[in-house]
């Protein structure tokens, strides 16, 4: 028992975490003073610093993901290494989903209580009549207390398709995954590129999307809470789509490049749970920002 | 069969620490790592303990003489941060780093580079945190639990770094207990069962769990705290159909398990002492796993005891004034277990053991305040008093940080190879703890009267209770400077370390040379 046990593979010390402790400082510096200009319509440094901070991180995961894949080819990793970076992507996609579950509970909280309170509901009658006496509670929250209209995005049409793209990308993902199991190396690169087309196409149309609620329904970041959650919540999906598109086009490059087998492609896989994570926020998003 | 992968690379493999600053800056070891850690947490504990000697010297006497309410409300905001985010959260990182490989027997942490990537981030943190104190209009002024409006409508331009800072100080925590938590899953030696765990490992397991699970949470609040300032958006206004109100419950919902967060290593360290000093095994090792599990699931449904004064609808207060008592169930399970491991023990009063005993005892004390003040109606009563800090402080200085101070006692000689002075240790133990009642527990009875927390300036009758808690502050912040001067000390010479310098102690880290050697189980041990 004990004599089976392989070597885990500790590395020996490398730059690229104080780099990306750098990158990051240099970015959160950088983010704090670039909003306070803007606020104060101020030109300053802040954005530069933010510029350069990004550009240290894309140095930092260029470098790092290098190092790591040139290790990974060359056979150094074992099997417990592995479990070691599927569990950690786990955790991750877990923290991700505690993510998105705080700005869903500002939804519901909003939706369910914070609206229907400002309305009257419950013992809050009182609360209607001394603040807002002329608001009346409604979902979506089309006229704030405070008078700002908007629009009322629906769910048919462009959400419509999206969610039907954004399934069916889970799906050729799924195949290509399967490809890369069965040794398919055809199967992989078609699939691979056809879920890659599908996250370019959602991330157009959500494009599309905006400029819609934007120009013609008058739905803004700003428009109340409504808007804001609407607008944070498939901003933030957004965001995780534009990442999950970039994992897969740099895991298609691989491919290209002959990497991965059967037994070693935990970059991959976690690429894959990346991508049907994000497909799952998305269900949720279509059910609970759109439909209900 | 007897395979080894990996050998090739062994050439470069060092048994020995690599020389200069690159050692720390590019390190993978987690034994480096976790000196990081934790000389970073005292130094972080050193600067925020700062603050709180401006606040009690404010406090010394009713009126305002030495510092503006302004940059008062600062000091407590900053203060809080600090000794939250950077002095337990990292301390207990760095002690997580130091002696989980070393009690699970593995080789280093599982994702080493990672490892060292989450300790680097916090220095930025807390720079941009601190050098947000020197910008015009000064750094945040909110409290450490930043309610909104007081963060959003009412905050200054600080705000949008203080945000930046905390959102990368959640990047670091996530990733060290990811670190943590996959380390515990994936890296025990053979034999070493869930259930053969020491209790240290059993907590932080769970500690990384809760990390995991609340600290998105956490960037999820200041970043809805950024968008409503300063992009116009309306969650925390009720003009916008947003709530005030609702700022509460996400950041409790983050809050409330934080809290557990920097007290549950803390069950694991005692957990580890009072049995090795005792030389009795552990009374009912698995209630207390069971009761870690229980109180941090518990910890999820708790939060909103932190608002019962918002009005909130009479069942909601009920509920979570039911399950915050609940609480005291598994911690009576575990107080009562540290006990049981005494009866009939054959006790020594080490250094480490004194702290222990100390934990044990104060932080019932805390415990018991936190029962009162669970109870809702008379909450109202207590709400955001004295009374309240006095509880904290009760859990968190002579609890979390008693704790802290009893684990370096008992694994210094692990890491420095050298024995710790004991007459200074005990001299550092008795100054602390004498201080540290005189510092907070006058702080219940003000509390009591009515004293509210936050202001620099109070009615006259509360002068001489002030006074006494001022005195028993600065006797307590200069207390810790015998720890640094005994550390260093230790860290420079000294007596010798045997491998195991307690005999009663347990666990696979006393089977190591001390000082632990740089790398340690590159072979598993076999556990029975």
């Amino acid at each position: 028992m004990a004599e089976k046990h392989e070597k885990y593979y500790v590395p020996a010390s490398s730059p690229w975490p104080i780099v990306g402790a750098v990158g990051l400082g240099l970015i959160a510096f950088g983010a704090g003073h670039t909003v306070i200009e803007n606020s104060k319509g101020i030109d300053g440094w802040g954005s530069n610093v933010l510029t350069a901070g990004l550009l240290v991180i894309a140095f930092m995961l260029f470098g790092w993901f290098r190092d790591q894949i040139n290790e990974s080819m060359s056979g150094m990793y074992s099997k417990q290494l592995s479990a070691s970076y599927r569990q950690g992507m786990s955790w991750f996609i877990f923290s991700e989903i505690m993510f998105f579950a705080a700005f869903f509970g500002a939804l519901f909280y909003a939706r369910v209580i914070a609206v229907e309170w400002l309305g009257g509901a419950g013992n809050n009658a009182m609360t209607n009549e001394v603040l807002w006496p002329e608001f009346s509670a409604h979902w979506p929250l089309t006229e704030t207390p405070g008078g700002t209209a908007s629009g009322e995005m629906g769910w048919f049409g462009l959400p419509l398709y999206n969610t039907i793209i954004l399934i069916i990308s889970s799906f050729t993902c799924h195949f290509a995954h399967v490809g890369l199991e069965k040794g398919k190396r055809t199967q992989l690169k078609v699939w691979l590129g056809i879920t890659i087309i599908l996250g370019c196409i959602f991330l157009y149309l959500q494009g599309v999307e905006y400029v819609h609620a934007y120009q013609d329904l008058g739905l803004t970041l700003d428009s109340g809470i409504y808007g804001n959650t609407f607008y944070m919540l498939t901003g933030f999906h957004g965001m995780h789509v534009t990442l999950g598109t970039i994992m897969l086009i740099i895991m298609f490059l691989r491919v290209m490049k002959g990497h991965f087998t059967h037994d070693n492609h935990f970059a991959f896989q976690a690429t894959s749970w990346y991508w049907h994570f994000v497909d799952v926020v998305w269900v949720c998003l279509f059910i609970f920002v759109y439909i209900l | 069969m007897s395979t080894v992968v990996g050998e090739m690379d062994h050439h470069d493999h060092h048994h020995h620490a690599p020389s200069g600053i690159t050692r720390w800056l590019f390190t993978t070891n987690h034994k480096d790592i976790g000196s990081l850690y934790l000389w970073f947490s005292f130094i972080m504990f050193l600067v925020g303990g700062s603050m709180a000697m401006v606040i009690r010297a404010e406090l010394f006497q009713p009126g305002l003489q030495l510092v503006e309410p302004h940059f008062f409300n600062q000091m407590t905001t900053v203060h809080g941060l600090i000794m939250v985010f950077g002095a337990v959260m990292p301390a207990f990182t760095g002690l997580a780093n130091w002696m989980v490989p070393l009690m699970i027997g593995a080789p280093d942490m599982a994702l080493p580079r990672m490892n060292n990537w989450s300790f680097w981030i916090l220095p930025f943190a807390f720079a941009i945190l601190l050098a947000s104190l020197f910008m015009e209009g000064g750094g945040p002024a909110f409290g450490w639990t930043f309610y909104a409006p007081l963060s959003t409508t009412y905050s200054g331009d600080s705000t949008a770094l203080f945000v930046f800072s905390v959102h990368i100080m959640g990047i670091s925590s996530i990733m060290g207990a990811i670190n943590v938590i996959v380390t515990i899953m994936n890296m025990r030696a053979p034999g070493m069962t869930y259930m053969k765990m020491p209790l240290f490992v059993w907590t932080w397991f769970i500690t990384a769990f809760l990390l995991i699970a609340v600290m998105p949470v956490l960037a999820g609040a200041v970043t809805m705290v950024l968008t409503d300032k300063y992009f116009g958006t309306s969650f925390f206004d009720a003009a916008g159909g947003g709530d005030p109100v609702m700022f509460q419950h996400i950041f409790w919902f983050f809050g409330h398990p934080e809290v557990y967060i920097m007290i549950l290593p803390s069950f694991g360290i005692v957990s580890a002492i009072i049995p090795a000093f005792s030389r009795k095994p552990l009374f009912g090792y698995a209630s207390m796993v069971y009761a870690t599990a229980a109180i941090a699931g518990l910890s999820f449904l708790v939060w909103a005891h932190h608002m019962f004064t918002t009005g909130m609808p009479v069942f909601a207060e009920l509920f979570f004034m039911y399950c915050t008592m609940l609480i005291s169930v598994p911690t009576g399970v575990k107080v009562f277990n540290w006990v049981a491991t005494m009866w009939r023990g054959s006790i020594s009063f080490e250094t480490p053991m004194l702290f222990a005993l100390a934990f044990v005892i104060l932080f019932t004390i805390g415990g018991f305040s936190g029962l009162m003040l669970a109870i809702t109606p008379v909450d109202f009563q207590y709400h955001d008093t004295y009374f309240v800090v006095a509880h904290f402080h009760y859990v968190l200085v002579s609890g979390a940080i008693f704790s802290i101070m009893a684990a370096a006692y008992y694994w210094l000689p692990k890491w420095t190879g050298h024995m710790y002075d004991e007459n200074l240790g005990r001299w550092h133990f008795w100054c602390s703890l004498i201080s540290v009642n005189v510092l907070f527990f006058p702080m219940h009875f003000v509390g009591l009267a009515g004293m509210p927390r936050r202001i620099p300036d109070y009615a006259l009758q509360f002068a001489d209770i002030n006074q006494i808690v001022s005195i028993g502050g600065f006797a307590f912040g200069l207390s810790q400077l015998i720890f640094l001067w005994l550390v260093i000390k230790c860290v420079r010479g000294g007596e010798k370390a045997p491998a195991k310098p307690w005999e009663g102690a347990e666990g696979l880290e006393w089977t190591v040379d001390s000082p632990a050697p740089y790398h340690t189980f590159e072979t598993p041990p076999q556990v029975k």
